[in-house]
Formats: C-alpha cells, structure tokens, sequence
C-alpha cells in the first residue's frame, strides 16, 4: 500500500467520554464489522477493562475509508500505563482528543494530550455526547480549542451514541492527519507498541513499520534485548487476524514470533532483520520499572502453588509485572510483587481473585526506595519496609508530579491536602472561568498511602488526577518496626517519614490492639524506630473462661464449643507464644491502605 | 456391666418460665402431672438394667420438681430405688412444710434451693417469683423437717449487677449457712428473649464481669467453704464435722461416670452411647404410653471422645487429675506452655489448675488437648 494511502491514529479520551463508542461506530461506518457481529465495545477485549471502562492492552484495527487505509490504535486509559500510551502514540501521526460536552476536560486528557503533542501528532479536537440534555458543546469546544490553540470552529461535534458526525471525524483523519514518511527501500525497522500472549502460537507483537517491509519466515532481531525469532504469520486486524504477504513502511500490523514469554519482547523495542538489519534503532526505548510494591499472600497456606501458577500465567501477558517469593513469619509463604501503580495493582490483584479464584491477602502498598545503608559504599533498591536497613545513610524516595483539575471552590481544599502529604506547589492555571489545573510535587509514598480517596472525598468527587514520575529524591524517612510480644511482625513494618511515623505508628498499635484478642497473658504491642519504641499498647491477660455450669446434659454443647475454639486456634497465625487471628493483620493492612 | 451409679430425673413443670432459662420445661399443665410420672416410672422400667441395683445417687432437676402435683411427686420419690443421696431442686415459693415433710419421709437427704440472688431488683430482671424473704423462709421450713444438707444456688452477672450488690448476695447466702452453694455466671444466650432485652446492659458490664468470679470464689472461701468445683461450693470438712459435702451426683459428672437419665430432654451416658430424649412431652409421655422407648438423638461416643471429656470435667475439680489413659489427648507442648504461664502444675502422674488456672480453665483445656484426635 501507497504510504500517502494510510493514515495511523489514535484516540485520547477520559474513562467513559466515549472513546470505545466511538470505536465502534467507526468499525460499523467502515463495514469492518457487520451490524450483526456487533458487538459493544469491540476493542475491550478482556471482561475486566469492560467492567471498569479501561483498556489494558492496546491493539490496533484497520478499516478502509474512501480509498484510505485507516489504523486505529487503541491506548491504554491510565497513568500508570503512560509509557504504554507513549508507545501507542509514536506509532501513529495523529490523535482525536475527544472530550465528554457536559464533563469538560480532565486531568487524564490533559497529560495523554500533552503526550500526543510532545509527540508531534495532528490532534484532531472532538467534543462527544452533544446529544446529552446537560452538554455544552460551545464551552467544551472553547476549552479545547483553548488548550491545542486551534478555531472553535475545527472542533468536531459528535454523538458516538447516536452516530451523528462520526462520518465528519473519518473525513477529518483523511483530510488533517498526515500521511506516514518512512524509508519504504531502507533496512526493514518496526516499533513494537504492545504484545501479548496466545496460548497456542506463543507472544504476539503489535507493530508499526517505520521503514522497509516485513515479509513471513523473515529472521527478525528485537534491538534492544537481542531477542532471535522467526516471523511464523504476519498480518494485520480487521478487527479478525488477517495474515498478510508483507508489511511494509506506514503499515501496522501484527508479528506472530513464536516466542514464550513476553518478556523476551518489550513494548517500545525496535524489531528488524537480523541479516541486514538496520544500525539504529528507533528511539524511546525504556526498560520500565515497577515502582508500587506489595506482598500477595493466599489466605489459605495450602493456595500457594495456585499463585505462583497464576502469576506465572499473569506475566506471560503482563511484561511490566514484577515478581518474587517472599516468606513473612506472620502470613507465610506469599510473593512480593512490583507494579507499575496502584491501578496496574488493583487489576492484577483483582483478575488474581477472579479468573483464579485466589483469596489473597495484600499488604500495605509502598514504592520503591533508594538506599545507601550506613559505610555501605553503593546504593541499593528496596522493595519491602522489611529489607530496609535499620542504619542508613542516606534514603531516596521516587517524586511524583501530579496534576489536579478541580473547580475553583476547591482549589483551596486540594492545596491543603497536597501541603498534608508533603508537596511542594509548582503552578496554578485557569482553564476556564471555574476549571482550575494545579500542578504539584509530591512523594509517591503519599499517593500510593490513600491520596486518591482523600482527593475524591475532600472535593466530592469534582477533582480528576494524574500523575508522572519525576524521579529519586533525599526524604527524611525512617523504618517502623511493629512488635508483639517483643517479637517483630515483618508484614507489619513500615517506612514513614520521620513526620508522621509517630502517628502511623499510634493508629497502627492501637488497631492491633482491639483486634488481638485476649491471651492468657499480658502482650505487649510496640512500635519503634530502631531500639526506640514510639508506641506502646497492651492486650490485658484474660481474668476469667470458664464456663459456669456443666452437668450430664451440657456436656456435649461444651465440647464442642471447645473443639470449636481448638478448630479457631489453628487459623490463627503464631507470632511467638501470641496467637494472631489473620483477621487482625488484614484489618492493620486495611488501614496502611485506607484512612490516617 | 454393673449399671449406671447415678440417675437423673427430669420433672419440667414450672409455674412460669423464667426469661434466662434454657431448660425443657412445661408451665402449668397440672392435668398432666400424673400421667408424666407415670411415663418417667415406665421409662425407669425399660431402662432398669442399665441401672446399678443400688444407684449412689439421685437427682431430681427441673424445670421446678417441687412445683409437680404433690401426689404425683410422692407417687415418684416412692417408686425410686433407694440411693446414698437424693437430691430435690426447689424454688424457694414452693417449700411449705406440707412439701418439706413429703421430700423427709421419701428419703430425700439434700434440697437445692433455686434463690438466685437476694435483691428484689434483680429478681425481677430474672422474672423470678420469689422474693428474699421466701428463700430465708424456705431455709427456715427444710431446716424445721431435719434437712443437714441444703444447697442454695445464685446467679451472678444479671443486668445491672454491680460488684457491691454480687457482695451482698454473698452475704446473704452465706448467712443461711447452707452446707453448699452453686454459683453460675448468667448466660444469655444469643437469640433468647432475655438476650434481646438486656443485651446492651450486658456487654456495657461484660468487662467488670470478669472479675465476680474471683470475687465470689475469695469471699465463700473466706466464709470457710471450700471451691471444689468451678461453679461449686461446699462446706470444709473442718467446719462440718469432718463430713464431705460435695454434691456426690454432680461429682459422677465431673469424673467421668456413666449416668442415665429420665424424662423429657434428659440425657444418659452408658459407655459408649450419649442419647438425649428429645424435648416433645407429649410425644416423650404418648410413646412410653405405649410402652415404647420416647425418640433419641443418639450420639456414639469412642473412648477419645470420653477421654477428651474427662480432661475438659476433671479440671473443673479442685483435686488432681490423673494423666493415666488421658495421655494420648494431651498435648505435651500445650501442657509445657500453661505450666510456663502458672496455670497448671504437675503432681506425680496428675494435672492440677493453678487457682488462676481454674478461672481461665476453657482456654487452658484448649490449651491442653492435642490438635488432632484419633476417634
């Protein structure tokens, strides 16, 4: 095909302004899907991103328009797929931005869009759902047009419900979206933008052409891992996998690789013939890393192999999710598991309880730290409060910037919430006569602690978030240890900058506190710093258990009121000579979560 | 097999039904009186080898016995064998001297007297019918027609029960001199009325609650009586003239006898088997009417189950358990832990509670048997 032919896009929009429907109507218009195939919401393909109005994993359809080739690439919708999204982005030369008429422009929008324009794409405007009794197309339209520097009069009005102006949006992504330019004779190079697993024919990579063609039984070469395959298919979707003879600069498509594992390919990599190929690779390549970290312990011992096999089943899909065994004296045999954000953790956990019927229990979330322990003469990474070194020199935190658009009446509200979880104020800008975009710094430790729900609750909901990562920074952070008995519970430690540490540490004392029950014993229940204990409750002995009275007739409602209460010792988890209902641990890790 | 030494009669007749009670009992129904002591009696006949010829001990429990048709009563204490003791309960309203003289001419030799507490308040919360003067009333009658063993039993932990008045409660019983008395923690059991009623009034006390039982076990020690029992108190020997006033019947229990039981929802244990009648009386009087057994939830019971429950009664003593045969139930860890924290000690090849292990002594148990039991 004609590289003049083609047009590669994407579509940027806030969860539930419209972006699937959309989709949709495009795929019907472009008869790529019959009526009756029709199916809502083609491209969320998996159960859960139709539940949560997400996508996940990106993929790409092409549909024909008045003789032009049309590739649409899906983006994931989040923050913490951003490199994702950035990848999707660079494959494509174009981006509708659609924005919901009666909700206005988001914080989301905002940052993919910011994307797309660092990414040189054509941005075409969209104001959706003008259908809606509450929209303001003319408002929406003046913000748009405002934030891209384009007319009012360009921005396209449309009802992907309806099917009004859809075939307007197809006329302008021929029309303002520019061609694909690449080196259609040069070395053959295609961007990798996603991949994922079939069980039969192993990892399948998504690719965009830049230069040269790609023909089956090709050896190609991944550039930045060195990864070896053999092309087995070729081909592109409609939305149906359609192999194809070649595919060549402009195109995008699919690579059926044959591979194992789709960590052996990595979405922003380069793929090229390995004879021949081409000396450079594309740029952008970043090896993506975890930065939210959280232990998964099944609550039933016994489920163990069930979750290393789900995991294993999880990141044969899922390349940015990290793993690794970890054995807490208190919740046994579990994994520690790195993320690329609460979301990303949210999703895995819940696909865990749901596609593999696991029941998990999941400790506090923290981020990665950066550590140089006391003489030590090189920096190390921590991913568990209980790895940290209790003497340290010098400890780094990863800083997030956030970027919050609340209306006015909230700005003071959000400022204050931001000065609580130590950020520093960057900008405020106006977006209209009531939309107001901060701007903020602040460490991820915050956010990934309950930043979010407080940010929803403090401003009803009104307030949309994002964020991106700005790097490592000192921080004032020192390790919470929590101790039973004098034994120290390492599910329990925390790191905390040294500020709030006290209070942590008293709310989580004093959570334990009510949910040990009574021993046969004093216990005590400490928090310290180091030697330095900064938080002390006790569970009272128990005076009396004893059943009162107990004659011929009530001597077999007794025993088994005694079997029962052997039959709940052994649920309980032994931390020394305590006994710790595993309830206790998921009401403390409850509030790691939750509330401070 | 030489029978069971130990029987239990069950007389549910009652004038009322008490809020807390969760017994089987019958209120008023004097018309059925005869006819139930009748299929008691047919039930002791069908049952009568089970029995050792001479059982050591009687018990007649209720419900209110005493509140049974006097004749009907009398035609029952005539029909049983003759036993070292014979025990009556007795509400305190129902004792007139014509019932004292019944109970004295039927060989009864101990009558335990159902007072609950000595404040009328409190009564009223229990929906008791007598009041304090009744039961000092009651002592006085028994007394009169020659009775040496009296009991009283008290309950400790109604609604709105302080620890002053839980002491005078105590004072009082004491001041009856009675050779025995019981005395249990109320149990409100979930779902009963009593429960919905008092329910808030009994978590707000659930904390000082945990001390009464120290409080009572410290004062009717110091009054001379000694804690033989978990919920038991009887005279010491010193100041009864060298006689054992324990309760010889309810001891069987505790040491792991057999037992039978007559009547509507009472239970037996002859060696392998537990069965309980169930708790229908007219179905329970309709079967032995035609001479047939009255129907039973039949429980098997291995020897490790029986040997489970010799650790869980045995403990409630104040005399030692003896390990030999119980060993393969305990668990030396458990074992090693409770006697570490003070709650248990080992003499020779016997356990004994600590004092304090005797107030924790549920969750000592717990403590003691093995995790898993081969039955």
């Amino acid at each position: 095909m004609d590289q003049h032919a083609i047009r590669n896009f994407s579509i940027i929009a806030h969860i539930d302004h419209g972006k699937s429907t959309l989709a949709d109507r495009i795929l019907e218009l472009t008869h790529a899907v019959s009526a009756r195939e029709m199916r809502e919401q083609v491209l969320d393909s998996m159960e859960l991103e139709r539940e949560r109005g997400i996508t996940i994993k990106a993929q790409a359809v092409r549909v024909s328009w008045k003789g032009h080739e049309l590739n649409l690439i899906d983006t994931p919708g989040h923050v913490d797929f951003t490199y994702e999204v950035s990848r999707s982005l660079q494959a494509c030369e174009g981006a509708l931005l659609v924005v919901d008429a009666a909700q206005g422009i988001e914080a989301q929008t905002l940052a993919n869009a910011y994307l797309a324009i660092e990414n040189d794409l054509e941005i075409v405007p969209v104001v959706n759902k003008i259908d809606l009794p509450q929209a303001d197309p003319d408002g929406t339209a003046e913000q748009l047009a405002d934030l891209l520097g384009d007319d009012p009069a360009r921005v396209l009005r449309i009802s992907a419900k309806t099917g009004e102006g859809v075939e307007a949006v197809l006329d302008a992504i021929v029309e303002r979206i520019p061609p694909p330019s690449g080196d259609e004779s040069g070395a053959p190079r295609a961007l990798i933008f996603d991949s994922s697993y079939d069980q039969y024919r192993g990892v399948v990579a998504f690719v965009r052409v830049v230069d040269g063609t790609f023909r089956p039984r090709m050896e190609l070469r991944a550039m930045a891992l060195g990864t070896r395959f053999e092309a087995q298919e070729i081909g592109f979707m409609s939305p149906a996998m359609k192999p194809v003879e070649a595919l060549s600069a402009g195109e995008v498509g699919y690579v059926v690789t044959g591979l194992k594992e789709v960590s052996e390919l990595r979405v922003g990599d380069t793929l090229t013939s390995d004879k021949g190929g081409a000396r450079e690779p594309l740029p952008g390549y970043k090896d993506v890393k975890p930065m939210v970290f959280a232990g998964l312990f099944p609550t039933d011992s016994d489920d163990y192999p069930e979750l290393r096999d789900a995991l294993e089943k999880l990141k044969l899909n899922d390349a940015a999710l990290f793993y690794e065994p970890e054995t807490s004296q208190a919740l046994g045999f579990g994994f520690r598991c790195g993320f690329l954000g609460l979301l990303h953790m949210e999703i895995v956990r819940e696909r865990l309880e749901r596609e593999f019927d696991l029941d998990l229990l999941v400790t506090a979330p923290n981020v990665a730290y950066r550590v140089r322990a006391r003489n030590a003469p090189a920096w190390t990474e921590v991913h568990n409060p209980a790895e940290m070194p209790r003497a340290v020199d010098e400890v780094e935190e990863p800083y997030i910037r956030a970027s919050v658009i609340v209306p006015k009446a909230y700005v003071g509200t959000v400022m204050e919430l931001c000065a609580e979880r130590r950020g520093r104020f960057d900008r405020m800008e106006y977006m209209s006569e009531d939309r107001v975009h901060l701007t903020y710094e602040l460490p991820l430790a915050e956010i990934v602690l309950d930043f979010y729900d407080a940010l929803k609750s403090r401003t009803r909901g009104y307030a949309s978030f994002d964020y991106d990562y700005v790097g490592f920074r000192p921080g004032d952070l020192v390790r919470v240890d929590i101790l039973v008995a004098g034994e120290p519970v390492d599910a329990l430690s925390l790191i905390a900058h040294r500020d709030s540490a006290y209070d942590r540490a008293r709310m989580l004392v004093e959570k334990l506190r009510e949910e040990i029950p009574r021993q046969l014993f004093d216990v005590a229940i400490q928090a310290a710093i180091g030697s330095r204990v900064i938080a002390r409750e006790t569970v009272k002995a128990k005076r009396k258990d004893v059943i009162a009275k107990c004659y011929g007739g009530d001597i077999t409602r007794k025993r088994k009121l005694l079997e029962k209460q052997k039959e709940g010792k052994k649920r309980m988890k032994q931390v020394g000579a305590v006994e710790v209902p595993q309830e206790a641990f998921l009401a403390v890790l409850n509030l790691g979560e939750g509330k401070r | 097999m030489t029978g069971a030494r130990h029987l239990y009669v069950h007389l549910p007749f009652c004038a009322h039904r008490c809020g807390y009670c969760d017994f089987v009992t019958a209120v008023g129904r004097l018309g059925e009186h005869d006819g139930y002591v009748e299929a008691l009696l047919a039930e002791l006949e069908l049952e009568r080898e089970l029995l050792a010829p001479r059982p050591e001990t009687i018990f007649l429990g209720g419900g209110t016995p005493t509140f049974t048709r006097l004749p009907a009563l009398e035609r029952l204490l005539a029909a049983l064998p003759d036993a070292d003791e014979v025990t009556v309960e007795a509400n305190p309203e129902t004792v007139t001297p014509a019932l004292a003289a019944l109970l004295a001419r039927n060989r009864v030799s101990r009558v335990s007297l159902g007072v609950q507490s000595f404040q009328p308040r409190l009564l009223a919360v229990l929906e008791r019918a007598a009041g304090p003067e009744d039961a000092r009333r009651a002592v006085g009658v028994l007394r009169d027609a020659g009775f040496a063993n009296l009991s009283l039993d008290l309950i400790y932990g109604i609604p709105g029960q302080g620890v002053a008045e839980l002491e005078h409660d105590l004072e009082e019983a004491v001041a009856l001199a009675p050779e025995h008395v019981s005395a249990y923690e109320l149990e409100a059991k979930p779902g009963t009325r009593f429960a919905h009623r008092h329910g808030t009034e009994l978590a707000a006390q659930a904390e000082t609650m945990e001390t009464y039982l120290e409080r009572v076990v410290a004062v009717l020690a110091a009054a001379g009586y000694r804690w033989y029992e978990t919920a038991s108190f009887c005279r010491r020997p010193d100041r009864a003239g060298g006689s054992d006033l324990r309760a010889r019947h309810n001891l069987g229990y505790w040491l792991g006898h057999d037992y039978l039981g007559l009547g509507v929802g009472a239970v037996s244990t002859v060696g392998a088997r537990r069965w309980r009648n169930e708790p229908s009386l007219a179905r329970y009087v309709g079967a032995l009417r035609r001479g047939r057994r009255p129907p039973r939830a039949l429980e098997p019971l291995s020897a490790g189950t029986r040997a489970f429950e010799r650790v869980m009664l045995g403990l409630r003593l104040d005399q030692p358990l003896p390990v030999g045969g119980i060993e393969h139930v305990l668990d030396p860890a458990g074992l090693r832990r409770v006697e570490r924290l003070g709650l248990l000690r080992r003499e020779g090849g016997a356990l004994a509670l600590t004092d304090r292990g005797r107030l924790l002594g549920d969750a000592v148990t717990a403590e003691l048997l093995a995790p898993t039991m081969e039955r």
